[in-house]
């Protein structure tokens, strides 16, 4: 029996001192109409090595492929040591650390993680981390919701510039307790919040603006002016920023003349692989003011009965434990695990690393793009700011080029026909650090070939 | 055993509430039985200056490590001071509940519903009822 | 000592990093002024600095855990191992389906194994844990009663003895929390559950085995109560690893489910995460599924997956977060089935709760407390030391973490809440006879202590990296971070 250590011997010996004749009396308070038949739906187990050996072979299936999607999860180096430590027993099996005395690894680790979060965003306070990014979202703004007094509107100010997932689970989360979005459109030259949108909001009551740097589409949002405008017009200001981004953009808690009041984003770009999609980590930061209103694990530092320093978790009366339907949210787990190949990413790298990871994902997007520029049926309209992350658009079909691409297992970035039908032909391409040279000509020159394949003209 | 003023008015769910002498001004807090069972209280929100609260309404919350409170409105009014001495020093809730750690104080609509409250007596048989 | 107490000034792993390039030439009012202040530190300070700081944990692979409504039972490696591959890890979650189809053929099967467990028509494994599957679950049933125009049930109902999620997961669904007492044998107090349902019922919030380790014997009375007052049932499936095999929720009369994978399929808890939290529903609850999911079809006699989103399901709840879930730990519970199949899952349900009874009767035999004496031990049970506490001036908390010095990992303390002084133990079926006599030998060796020497008992525990922590100190002098000490 897999995993079950008992021998005949002991079931006899515990049925024995139970008082019963059989396991299956055991079950005798549940109706008997109620017992399960056997799950004939589920195959017979395999041993670990058939089973290996299948999952190699689908493994196989999604493997080869070059890939410049980012779109929200990025290719970045890993340190082998980062999953080897943090793939340690005593960190992935431990639980929630609810005895502080038997988890102080899990904790000081998690107080480490905070420290660093706040420095990289310029905020006082971080919580243990939160699912994702998008639902971080909707945890920020929940938060706002409750922390702007001023404001009644039950609304938030969004820019529409925002990754088109993430409006789509915030409004699946927020919109069940009667809270709405409503989006400040952008210029589709710039790819940025276009400015007279946004001036038609003003005076109006939002408790928050939502701003996203770098946007959906790469571009570098002029933060400053944006965040003064929604402090100016009595909203809160929440960041959406790329973690490895913050290595060379200013800080959200730096942003205009008083800081972006929460910064949330996705926690994958630090030393998380791409694993279709999880588990990543949300992070979000927040002033001292609102702390209280932060949702989730925080980690405090104190100290224990010998004076000694020690780390336990604080704050717990906002959690749904103490507050049952009271509490900031139902959240319970932080993503744990994620968190500690996170901090030991940032740990490795320090900030001279992480701040070359940014440049170099910067400079082979730039150099990307210059080749680009001269390739025929491929439109770059202008040399916007962007980080790693930029819009090209074809004369072809973009869907059917993205395909012949793959077939040359080159995974050529993400279509933006169906979130954005205005772009046209539009595709969003990622590059990394992880990319040199050859890999930028070799996507040069395989998506040259598709251009060519697909024929045809479709804008 | 527990300290219950004969001289203020209470809810069953803990608040103290105390008339001053200008006649209008009613001060409120916890009482002393409820800072003993929160244990040490860490945190304390209160209503903002201005606010027009219901008797009966949720006015704040205050927190322990292990717990955390709603904290009722004995009385309606306006609420005209709070005591911000709590931001800084929580602990006054559970070193003087009746003094230093009052909450906030509300400029009384109806002067009737001061008389609906319990007296302390009243107040007692409720949390002995309440410890069964 | 922390991270940041350790280096030097323009250390760091410098194997790690890319070399350096251009400076970027981004505006200069958007760049950082400031060096961040992480960590300085070679490659080898920094992975000595974080496997001691590993050493200081309590986990499952190096000690029995048994804290109750938590399921920490074996994590097979071999189940890491495979969702470890390359393959794998180097999947984009918006990779094109030409390039998915390992990953999508297993999220599929994984899919139909779990609609066959629980006994439901659909699968969804989008939410990232189990609180975020219970809000799927509620927000499916909210938009089932919306969807035919019933806009009048503005309640969940949820028994005292609930997990702290439930009320809090209804109010962020919108619905009003009414709770109902459950009686002194574990069950939910039906004639309570009578008069509370009604045209304002939108459905109910029930752990079946409940949180008193016991199960609902009522089960089918409620199911009926509830849906005949027209609301749905909605089953949390923390306590699903002492049925699984068993008893099938869908059987039961529930309309709606999650389940945990990081407790009943065995995937790692990671010190607080992540998890996977699916949810399974019947018919009626199909088109309002969070996405995507997995369909399969069949092309020239092969099998093609592909995702389904929001254009085959319009009715659906959307998404919960950016990509499709924890996608690692979904894998990792596939692995998992694979590993036992059907026999083996049968089994989970059986030996857990074989564990759970023969440590209840030890503890029982031993003179302590059962809060259900005269029930079933479901994978669980409760042990009150009330009497203890009373007595003794010992309380759970004092036996919890006098445990540790015996490195046992304490119980889950304090909950369900209706028990005073308790303590709620979860043996899991993954742990040997001689585990479980160990335990309970040191709470014999324990209440000796309290008995002869309450001091001691009092002080632990005295063998881990700190005493006991101020708690109270760490809320009113909120320190979360380093910088803020300059």
């Amino acid at each position: 029996m897999p995993f079950v250590p008992h021998t005949d011997q002991d079931i006899q010996k515990m049925l024995d001192t139970i008082g019963v004749d059989s396991i299956d009396q055991l079950f005798d308070e549940i109706p008997a109409h109620l017992r399960a038949k056997p799950l004939s739906g589920v195959p017979e187990g395999l041993s670990e090595m058939d089973m290996m050996r299948r999952m190699s072979e689908r493994a196989q299936l999604d493997a080869g492929a070059q890939c410049f999607i980012g779109a929200g999860a990025y290719e970045h180096h890993v340190p082998a040591a980062v999953w080897d430590v943090a793939t340690r027993g005593e960190f992935m099996t431990a639980y929630t650390p609810y005895q502080a005395e038997a988890s102080q690894g899990t904790l000081q680790l998690i107080y480490e993680y905070q420290s660093m979060m706040c420095e990289l965003t310029g905020l006082d306070v971080s919580n243990a981390s939160l699912y994702d990014g998008a639902s971080g979202l909707a945890e920020a703004v929940l938060m706002a919701i409750r922390a702007n007094r001023k404001s009644k509107s039950k609304k938030v100010l969004v820019a529409a510039s925002l990754h088109p997932l993430y409006r789509k689970a915030v409004e699946s989360i927020v919109s069940n307790q009667g809270i709405s979005m409503e989006f400040v459109g952008f210029n589709t030259d710039e790819l940025s919040v276009d400015q007279a949108a946004l001036d038609a909001f003003a005076g109006q009551d939002f408790a928050a603006l939502v701003i996203p740097q770098p946007n959906f589409f790469g571009t570098i949002e002029d933060v400053n002016a944006l965040s003064d405008w929604a402090h100016g017009n009595n909203m809160l200001v929440i960041a959406v920023v790329n973690p490895t981004s913050l290595a060379l953009l200013a800080p959200p808690g730096e942003w205009g003349e008083h800081g972006a009041d929460i910064a949330v984003g996705e926690g994958q770009p630090l030393g998380l692989p791409l694993a279709s999609g999880g588990p990543y980590f949300g992070f979000i930061c927040c002033t001292n003011k609102l702390v209280r209103q932060m949702p989730g694990r925080i980690i405090g530092r104190t100290l224990d009965l010998d004076g000694k320093d020690g780390y336990t978790l604080t704050l717990q009366a906002r959690e749904q434990h103490i507050r049952r339907s009271k509490a900031t949210s139902n959240i319970c787990t932080n993503q744990g695990l994620a968190v500690t190949a996170a901090t030991i990413y940032l740990t490795m790298l320090g900030y001279e690393g992480l701040s070359r990871v940014a440049r170099a994902s910067y400079q082979n997007a730039k150099i990307l793009r210059h080749k680009l520029a001269s390739l025929k049926g491929v439109n770059i309209k202008h040399e916007l700011a962007t980080f790693h992350e930029f819009v090209i658009c074809l004369d072809q079909d973009a869907d059917a080029v993205l395909s012949a691409m793959a077939e040359q297992d080159v995974l050529g970035g993400l279509s933006l026909k169906q979130d954005f039908p205005d772009l046209g032909n539009s595709i969003l391409v990622c590059t990394t650090e992880t990319k040199n040279e050859s890999d930028l000509d070799n996507y040069v020159r395989v998506l040259g070939e598709a251009i060519a394949r697909v024929g045809g003209s479709a804008c | 055993m527990s300290n219950i003023p004969g001289e203020l008015k209470y809810l069953s769910s803990h608040e103290w509430a105390r008339l001053e002498e200008d006649g209008e001004t009613v001060t409120v807090g916890i009482t002393h039985h409820a800072q003993d069972l929160l244990g040490d209280v860490v945190f304390v929100e209160l209503p903002e200056v201005g606010a027009e609260i219901a008797a009966g309404e949720e006015a704040g919350v205050v927190e322990s490590v292990k717990a955390a409170s709603d904290i009722f409105a004995p009385v309606g009014g306006v609420v005209i001071e709070i005591n911000e001495e709590l931001e800084e020093s929580p602990e006054l809730v559970n070193s003087e509940p009746y003094d230093d750690g009052w909450f906030f104080k509300v400029k009384i609509s109806d002067a009737e519903e001061l008389a609906s409250l319990l007296d302390a007596e009243a107040y007692a048989e409720a949390c002995e009822a309440e410890d069964h | 000592m922390l991270i940041f107490e350790k280096g030097a000034q323009g250390r760091f792993a410098s194997s790690q990093a890319p070399k350096e390039m251009a400076d970027c030439d981004l505006p200069e009012a958007l760049l950082r002024k400031q060096k961040a202040k992480l960590p300085e530190v070679s490659e080898l300070q920094a992975v000595r600095h974080f496997t001691n700081l590993s050493r200081k944990n309590f986990s499952i692979d190096t000690q029995f855990y048994p804290l109750g409504s938590c399921t920490m039972k074996y994590n097979p490696r071999g189940a890491h191992r495979a969702a470890s591959l390359p393959g794998f890890l180097s999947r984009h979650p918006l990779a094109p389906e030409s390039h998915s189809q390992g990953y999508l053929s297993c999220v599929y099967e994984l899919q139909e194994i779990l609609k066959e467990v629980t006994g439901m028509a659909g699968v969804s494994l989008c939410p990232m844990a189990g609180a975020q599957g219970e809000f799927a679950g509620v927000a499916m049933i909210k938009a089932y009663h919306e969807g035919r125009n019933d806009y009048g049930r503005t309640e969940i109902i949820v028994p005292e003895a609930a997990h702290g999620t439930n009320p809090a997961t209804a109010v962020m669904c919108g619905y009003k929390v009414k709770e109902v007492p459950v009686k002194s044998d574990g069950d939910v107090d039906l004639e309570a559950l009578q008069a509370a349902v009604g045209p304002q019922t939108a459905g109910i919030m029930m752990t079946n085995p409940s949180t008193c380790g016991v199960f609902e014997r009522q089960i089918d009375a409620i199911a009926k109560t509830v849906h005949d007052a027209g609301g749905l049932l909605y089953y949390d499936g923390a306590n699903l690893n002492a049925i699984l095999g068993k008893v099938r929720p869908g059987d039961m009369g529930f309309d709606v489910l999650h389940m945990n994978l990081h407790k009943t399929f065995a995937t790692p808890h990671g010190g607080g995460g992540p998890g996977s939290g699916p949810v399974a529903v019947g018919k009626r609850l199909l088109p309002y599924l969070p996405t995507p999911i997995v369909g399969k079809r069949d092309e020239a006699g092969k099998s093609v997956y592909s995702w389904l989103d929001d254009n085959d399901l319009p009715d659906s709840i959307g998404r919960l977060s950016a990509f499709m879930g924890n996608a690692g730990i979904i894998l990792r519970a596939y692995v998992y089935a694979v590993l036992l199949g059907r026999d083996g899952l049968h089994r989970v349900g059986e030996f857990s709760t074989l564990n759970a009874n023969y440590m209840a009767k030890l503890m029982e035999q031993a003179g302590f407390k059962l809060a259900y004496p005269e029930r079933r031990a479901t994978h669980e049970f409760i042990i009150t030391l009330s009497k203890q506490a009373k007595e003794l001036g010992v309380t759970a908390m004092d036996f919890a973490k006098r445990l540790l010095d015996f490195g046992y990992h304490a119980p889950t303390t304090y909950f369900p809440l209706l028990v005073p002084e308790c303590f709620l133990i979860e043996p899991t079926e993954t742990e040997s006879i001689d585990e479980l006599e160990g335990f309970v030998a040191a709470m014999i060796e324990i209440q000796k202590e309290a008995e002869s020497s309450a001091e001691l008992v009092r002080g632990a525990p005295y063998t881990q990296p700190v005493r006991r922590l101020d708690d109270v100190k760490a809320a009113r002098e909120l320190d979360v971070a380093y910088t803020t000490k300059g």
